[in-house]
């Protein structure tokens, strides 16, 4: 899309709830702009009462998430020059949740489901105690570190198929988070954390599509971390080295 | 397909479930001709006669292909969840195309033998 006064983009936006339409809004196209930025010209200039939700702008909070020309993005930090089909963009709210209003939805399933695998940090150690030591380069510390980072935008979530089939499954997110605590020495828990991950409606039901992965925005590998559970929960926690 | 379901991942997902369901609305045919293989020679020559006609063949060379890439991807699965990742979000997509590779070519040989 290239900028100029007669180049526009044409805005494909679901409005309603479950039950809606979409409506098109015209939006000139613009060299560096964000589907959020889009959004937001639509709400300020054309639609007042739309409703969307963002923060960080910056790809921290995980708040903006969206379905965008049928993919889950962070709209943040996609831009319109990338996704954009014939200067046209559709945007929904994320599959797999219920639909508050236009491109918000209710996240409260998708956070139950962290507490149902166990998501919880539970410390061992008071705060009277000096801060328990780990070695970075401890192979249970490099695993979760790897699987830190997930900003909760549920953006897996809306991927995955398994969830649209079966409600009872907990999700990559969920799971990623439970697998970043049975590998965390200060987490006391773990092996409750592994039951719950393990038990029904948890890694077990993942079919291993990958669609997680495939569109997780902060690179992370949920499939990864579903798979190393499926393994810990045959072969048993992964072993932490001894305090010294 | 939706977009988001455009990868190889997915489709190597599809290639093991469709070859799976597939292979199980074979196998109580098979059995059945294990069956009449207990019960007497004259049956059984009868349904191997059945077994001969193209189009019976041409069932067979289909479960035959689609048996080895059941058995890849299958493979495949078992390594994604019983062994360590070697890359970092890398579900052994390198995995996908040997196996498709395997099947066409099992495909191809039984091609060879029968025709």
């Amino acid at each position: 899309m290239t900028e100029g006064p007669g180049n526009a983009l044409n805005v494909r936006i679901w409005r309603g709830k479950a039950e809606g339409r979409f409506e098109t809004y015209r939006v000139p196209a613009r060299d560096n702009q964000t589907v959020l930025d889009v959004v937001t010209e639509v709400q300020r200039r054309q639609a007042p009462d739309l409703a969307y939700r963002f923060a960080c702008r910056v790809g921290v909070c995980g708040s903006c998430a969206m379905t965008v020309n049928g993919r889950p993005r962070w709209t943040c930090r996609t831009h319109v020059r990338r996704v954009a089909l014939e200067g046209t963009l559709t945007v929904e709210p994320l599959r797999n949740l219920p639909r508050i209003k236009d491109l918000a939805c209710d996240m409260a399933p998708f956070f139950d489901k962290w507490q149902r695998a166990g998501g919880r940090f539970s410390g061992t150690a008071s705060r009277r105690e000096p801060p328990q030591r780990v070695d970075p380069q401890s192979p249970p510390r490099l695993a979760a570190s790897a699987a830190i980072e997930c900003i909760n935008c549920a953006v897996c979530h809306a991927a995955c198929d398994v969830v649209a089939w079966n409600s009872d499954y907990l999700g990559p997110a969920a799971l990623n988070r439970a697998w970043t605590l049975v590998n965390d020495a200060r987490h006391g828990p773990r092996s409750d954390t592994l039951d719950r991950a393990f038990a029904e409606g948890g890694c077990t039901s993942c079919h291993s599509q990958g669609n997680c992965t495939r569109h997780c925005p902060v690179g992370l590998s949920p499939s990864e971390s579903i798979a190393a559970l499926k393994r810990s929960a045959f072969f048993g926690l992964p072993k932490l080295e001894a305090p010294e | 397909m939706q977009p988001l379901r455009n990868h190889e991942s997915y489709l190597a997902f599809l290639g093991h479930r469709l070859s799976g369901l597939a292979l199980a609305v074979f196998l109580p045919f098979h059995f059945l001709a294990l069956g009449l293989a207990l019960e007497g020679a004259e049956r059984l020559d009868a349904f191997l006669v059945f077994a001969e006609l193209p189009l019976v063949k041409v069932a067979e060379w289909g479960l035959v292909t689609l048996l080895t890439l059941h058995l890849c991807f299958g493979l495949r699965l078992l390594a994604l969840e019983l062994l360590v990742w070697p890359y970092r979000n890398d579900p052994r997509l390198r995995w996908i195309f040997p196996g498709t590779a395997a099947a066409i070519a099992v495909g191809v040989a039984f091609y060879a033998q029968v025709w």
